[in-house]
């Protein structure tokens, strides 16, 4: 018998929503204005959609047995390129980049996070380093590179076409939403479609029969570090849109933990191997869900933390096999 | 002793659309070794289970001396006085051999476990099987053999009357089996009543007093060891005459047959010497020699897992050195060892695990259709008999023979030209070995080639075009195919005494 991953986060969410609806009957109601939707609900996938795009980085990442620390520090270090590149402030480090429009200033910054994926990458695929402490070095370190970028300052700017990534909307959607099923799209269609997929889950299943069968285990992971780091930089960017500044110190922090709880969420296991990109996503507007229920229930935010724990563990054992056994028994 | 040590009578189990055992009645004396035999799914392990307290039988009766008993547990059945050592060896190899030992019950006093106290009962309970070693040493400081002996010492409780061991030997060369031997031997004559399990035919011959044969969830018969030729017994547990087995060696028709991998004088530095020899289409080389004779690393050589560091080889007109996403590009397999740490990919599909070195030489970007992929399973499930109802299973929970069929698939899948296989017939039951020897057969007579090595050298000299001896990380000799095994192995030995 095999179940889905995506049971118990559906689950979930289903479960908050409905609670939010008996507390607050106007919940689900979602208003139309100046060509976009207003509601909690949209509000909820907005607020997640920084996570969400950690998370497919993450999902992938996980899938080959590692882990990723480094994103938040990605986040900002991404954050702090594109408002430094935007502002050029006194003594910031790329000064000389030639990059001046929005665009080309958000292929720059995405690119810096692809650099730092790709450092990643190489520790972990050719210099053999254990992951989590591969990552912990630029965990670390990239946010300390994030302030040397900006000279410890908060840079904070006001350029109405970048604030869009984090504020505006297209289509009736907030734009974050956008990016983030795009890239979660992409990303899907990336694993599915090609064998990239199979083979990051036979890396991670069993590295030796990888190495085995002729799977190149090292360019692969090379490759999944890069795109968990294009997914932190693009989180990044969406992050210091929304308040307009860049904050080394802050942006991102501790997210790398939400995607990582996300993934969990998500049914894939931590020891690697099989993975379920949409279950990383649902985990991900779980843990926003409650969130946020949290904080319009007035409760105070010490307490979304620990209530966010018992979550977790609850839908962790629910997917543990001891208990789906016991379950049967 | 009036009376057997230990009756089974009537045990049925019973699993959802399955029974396991079907009324199967087992008897062990006091003082024997009684050998529990049958082709994988015959009833081994499920009755090995009710007897020391992993299932519950749903019909039957236990006696133990005499006495109607109920193991509920593992832990149960050893304080009745029923021990059990598998043949995975969970120990910790970091931690000393007496602690080893003693884990789960340590001797404790008023201050803790009590240490020396805890080495003593170490050194009896291994003196019992006549190992004499150091028990303050790291359990991973000696060699499998030894730590296996450390298993059966642990499951050796001072009470113990009978010992259950399940395929003991599977990671043990000859001399570590003969070891092994004279401590069963030993305790036998102590009165204790060993069961034992194995896929070996000499070893089971060489150690049983008794046999029972199981076959399909039901007893065929109980017989005196010495009274079954091997033939008997072997049609006995598959239920058919093998009187058709093939007994001659292929020989190879040196016409049509192409230069497929040649080593020259080819050694790894500090682990194999003198690999010399030539593989033609059409061709199996045979690896004979112990275990640890250089057998595996001569196929690690090949498979460019551990490169040339003197003399010349080539592979299909390609020089080494070559690594093994290369070989694999030219036309070569590996079968590894080690099937589940290097093998097979536990959580993926029978069909991802089939399709995945197919897969792997086309690359990512063009990726196998789900259509294709559900033929190729269907089709290599059908070719090579893969005992499954559906190729999305995971292929962890099929038994060992199955999985060795798929690892074969997978690399048929490839249409590969040299197929390097390290003990392909490990572990899995006497049905699918025969069915594994006729499938290399008909591959090699349609052109394939093969390196084979398997520690039965009856298998190697049965199957065999030539033969590479192998001794000390060496080869000291080739031979034609058509030899006995008693040339082997009088190659073998002789050369050790000159």
């Amino acid at each position: 018998m095999r179940k889905s991953p995506l049971l118990w986060p559906l689950i979930l969410i289903g479960a908050i929503l409905l609670l939010n609806l008996v507390l607050d009957p106007g919940f689900f109601h979602i208003t139309f204005r100046d060509g976009r939707f207003y509601g909690s609900l949209i509000d909820i996938l907005n607020r997640a959609a920084p996570v969400m795009l950690l998370s497919v980085g993450m999902t992938l990442v996980i899938a080959t047995g590692g882990v990723d620390l480094s994103v938040g520090a990605i986040m900002a270090i991404a954050g702090s390129v594109a408002a430094g590149l935007m502002v050029r402030p006194k003594g910031f480090l790329l000064a000389s980049l030639p990059v001046h429009t929005i665009p080309t200033i958000v292929l720059a910054a995405v690119a810096i996070a692809a650099l730092c994926g790709l450092f990643n990458g190489l520790l972990i695929g050719y210099a053999k380093l254990q992951p989590i402490v591969a990552t912990l070095i630029l965990m670390v370190s990239g946010r300390g590179l994030a302030q040397l970028l900006t000279d410890g300052q908060i840079i904070t700017f006001n350029d109405p076409a970048f604030a869009a990534i984090g504020t505006g909307a297209s289509l009736t959607l907030p734009n974050p939403i956008w990016i983030a099923l795009c890239v979660a799209l992409v990303a899907g269609l990336l694993v599915r479609k090609t064998a990239f997929g199979l083979f990051t889950e036979a890396v991670g299943d069993n590295p030796r029969a990888a190495d085995g069968v002729g799977i190149d285990s090292r360019s692969i992971k090379l490759a999944i570090y890069t795109i968990s780091g294009v997914c932190a930089g693009i989180a990044g960017l969406i992050a210091a849109a929304d308040i307009k500044a860049a904050d080394a110190n802050n942006a991102g922090a501790m997210l790398e933990l939400d995607a990582i709880l996300s993934v969990a969420l998500g049914g894939t296991s931590m020891a690697g191997g099989r993975f379920s990109l949409a279950g990383s996503l649902l985990g991900a507007i779980l843990m926003q869900a409650v969130t946020t229920t949290i904080l319009t229930r007035g409760v105070p935010t010490e307490a979304t933390l620990i209530l966010k724990a018992l979550l977790v563990v609850g839908v962790c054992l629910a997917q543990s096999p001891t208990w789906a056994k016991r379950r049967v028994a | 002793m009036s009376g057997p040590l230990l009756q089974l009578s009537g045990i049925v189990k019973r699993f959802p659309g399955v029974v396991a055992l079907d009324r199967v009645d087992f008897e062990l004396r006091a003082g024997e070794v009684h050998t529990l035999m049958g082709e994988n799914g015959a009833g081994k392990s499920s009755l090995l289970k009710v007897l020391t307290g992993v299932y519950k039988p749903d019909e039957g009766r236990i006696e133990l001396a005499g006495q109607v008993i109920q193991p509920s547990s593992p832990a149960h059945a050893a304080e009745l006085g029923i021990g059990a050592v598998y043949q995975e060896v969970n120990l910790a190899p970091n931690l000393s051999v007496a602690e080893n030992v003693c884990l789960g019950r340590e001797p404790r006093g008023k201050f803790g476990i009590q240490w020396k106290q805890m080495a003593n009962r170490a050194e009896i309970a291994l003196g019992r099987l006549g190992v004499n070693i150091d028990v303050h040493r790291p359990l991973s400081a000696y060699s499998i053999a030894i730590q296996q002996l450390v298993a059966i010492a642990r499951g050796l409780d001072v009470s113990a009357k009978v010992l259950v061991l399940d395929e003991p030997t599977s990671s043990l060369d000859a001399s570590e089996v003969e070891s092994l031997f004279v401590a069963m031997k030993r305790l036998r004559d102590e009165g204790m009543g060993l069961v034992f399990v194995s896929h070996f035919l000499q070893q089971v011959e060489d150690i049983s007093d008794r046999i029972t044969i199981l076959r399909n969830g039901k007893l065929v018969g109980a017989y005196e060891a010495k009274d079954l030729s091997r033939k008997e017994l072997v049609s006995l547990m598959i239920g058919r005459d093998f009187s058709d087995l093939q007994t001659t060696a292929p020989v190879l028709s040196e016409t049509q047959s192409s230069e497929v991998l040649s080593f020259k004088n080819v050694s790894h530095k500090g682990s194999v010497s003198g690999l010399d020899f030539t593989v033609r289409s059409g061709d199996v080389l045979g690896i004979a020699g112990l275990l640890g004779s250089g057998r595996t690393e001569a196929i690690r050589i090949c498979f460019g897992f551990d490169s040339v560091s003197d003399g010349s080889a080539t592979f299909n007109g390609v020089s080494y050195p070559l690594n093994p996403k290369k070989v694999i590009k030219h036309g070569m397999g590996h079968c590894p060892e080690d099937r589940k740490a290097d093998g097979i990919f536990p959580n993926l599909s029978i069909a991802e695990n089939i399709a995945i070195v197919k897969q792997a030489k086309r690359g990512w970007f063009r990726p196998i259709g789900s259509k294709e992929l559900r033929n190729l399973a269907d089709e290599s499930i059908r070719d090579l008999k893969v005992a499954t109802p559906d190729s999305r299973k995971k292929i962890g929970e099929l038994s060992g023979g199955n999985q060795q069929k798929v690892l074969l698939a997978r690399w048929l899948a490839a249409n590969p030209k040299l197929m390097l296989l390290d003990e392909p017939t490990r572990g899995i039951d006497v049905g699918a070995k025969f069915e594994i020897a006729e499938l290399i057969e008909r591959l090699r007579q349609s052109g394939m080639a093969f390196i084979f090595v398997s520690s039965e050298l009856t298998e190697v000299v049965h199957s065999s075009t030539q033969i590479a001896v192998m001794r000390d990380r060496e080869q000291i000799a080739m031979m034609p195919g058509g030899v006995t095994k008693d040339d082997v192995l009088a190659k073998i030995s002789e050369e050790k005494a000159g």
